[in-house]
């Protein structure tokens, strides 16, 4: 299925955890914070939500600024 | 001096000097330019990971850890009230719930000022979402005043344009807002140097919050010791209570007792 990733397409497979796509993506145990389609997604939740075809995921951390 | 903390939404802070992460050469300049700082308040910016992009590399929170540092989150590169919101709402969720945001809506990208209209409503928003918001604001005490009725924390009046070094622009305006205030006032924004930062507490601000002073020094190191020393012998000054100017001189040794 299709998806938008922090603004790129992507491919990705049917029906995937979001825990799992942020494991596939190297993300384990990193502080993130997760919005799909607008609406944030508690990590308490990330393990068991199922990403749909066609969610914008933004996924951001913090960087340097002022 | 002990025993002069800054209060800000009812945590103590021992240091006045609040510093940005951003515009280091690398993550090593900027754990030991924060350490030299003695700041305990930092503030980060909120941007999207860079998907594929070596995901093992250090995070800026391992060289400032939220268990040692208070992270103050901005929302910096936001022209709109509803950007402003939704990133302070993910930096929440990214920080366990922290709820302490520096709130800043631009207006324009030649001056970054701050688009009012939308700082205050975007203030309001956050206030009403459980947020304790530090505000950056132009230096007009009318505002000011306005930011601190709705509920914000701190209202952090401007100096120069963000990233300019121009030092205080209008001290009559920031002793106005410092005049007028009930939450701490610090000037966010505009410092150059150490004495730009001992003058901006010698007027009576409560604390300083900058990043460019520090960062774009040749030695940004030895600049943020020199900011450290700058805003506490300021801070030390406007308690002592400065002389009076005078005009003419006045002689500092007696005249009774001359033997010529």
């Amino acid at each position: 299925m299709k998806i938008t990733l922090n603004g790129e397409a992507r491919s990705i497979d049917d029906s995937i955890k979001l825990q799992a796509l942020i494991d596939q993506l190297g993300y384990s145990g990193k502080r993130l914070a997760v919005e799909i389609n607008k609406e944030i997604i508690p990590k308490s939740q990330h393990a068991d939500y199922i990403i749909k075809d066609g969610d914008n995921i933004e996924i951001v951390h913090a960087i340097g600024g002022g | 001096m002990t025993n002069d903390p800054l209060i800000i939404a009812g945590k103590s802070y021992n240091s006045r000097l609040l510093v940005g992460s951003g515009k280091y050469k690398d993550l090593e300049e900027t754990r030991e330019a924060t350490e030299a700082s003695g700041a305990e308040i930092i503030t980060v910016a909120i941007r999207r990971t860079n998907i594929g992009q070596t995901p093992g590399e250090p995070n800026l929170l391992d060289v400032v850890p939220p268990e040692k540092y208070t992270i103050l989150p901005n929302t910096a590169g936001c022209y709109t009230a509803e950007d402003a919101v939704r990133t302070c709402r993910m930096a929440r969720e990214l920080l366990d719930g922290h709820d302490l945001v520096k709130l800043e809506v631009l207006g324009d990208e030649k001056t970054l000022f701050p688009d009012i209209v939308a700082t205050l409503e975007a203030a309001d928003l956050l206030v009403k979402d459980g947020f304790k918001v530090m505000v950056y604001t132009n230096d007009d005490p009318i505002i000011a005043k306005r930011l601190e009725e709705i509920g914000c924390v701190a209202v952090m009046p401007l100096a120069a344009p963000i990233g300019s070094g121009l030092g205080i622009r209008n001290p009559y305006n920031i002793l106005t807002i410092i005049e007028n205030a009930n939450v701490p006032i610090l000037v966010d924004a505009g410092v150059g140097t150490a004495s730009d930062a001992a003058i901006a507490m010698e007027l009576g601000c409560d604390g300083i919050l900058m990043n460019t002073a520090i960062a774009a020094a040749q030695k940004p190191v030895l600049m943020a010791s020199a900011m450290k020393k700058a805003v506490e012998a300021g801070r030390e000054a406007f308690l002592a209570g400065r002389m009076p100017r005078k005009r003419f001189a006045s002689a500092s040794s007696p005249i009774d007792g001359t033997f010529f």
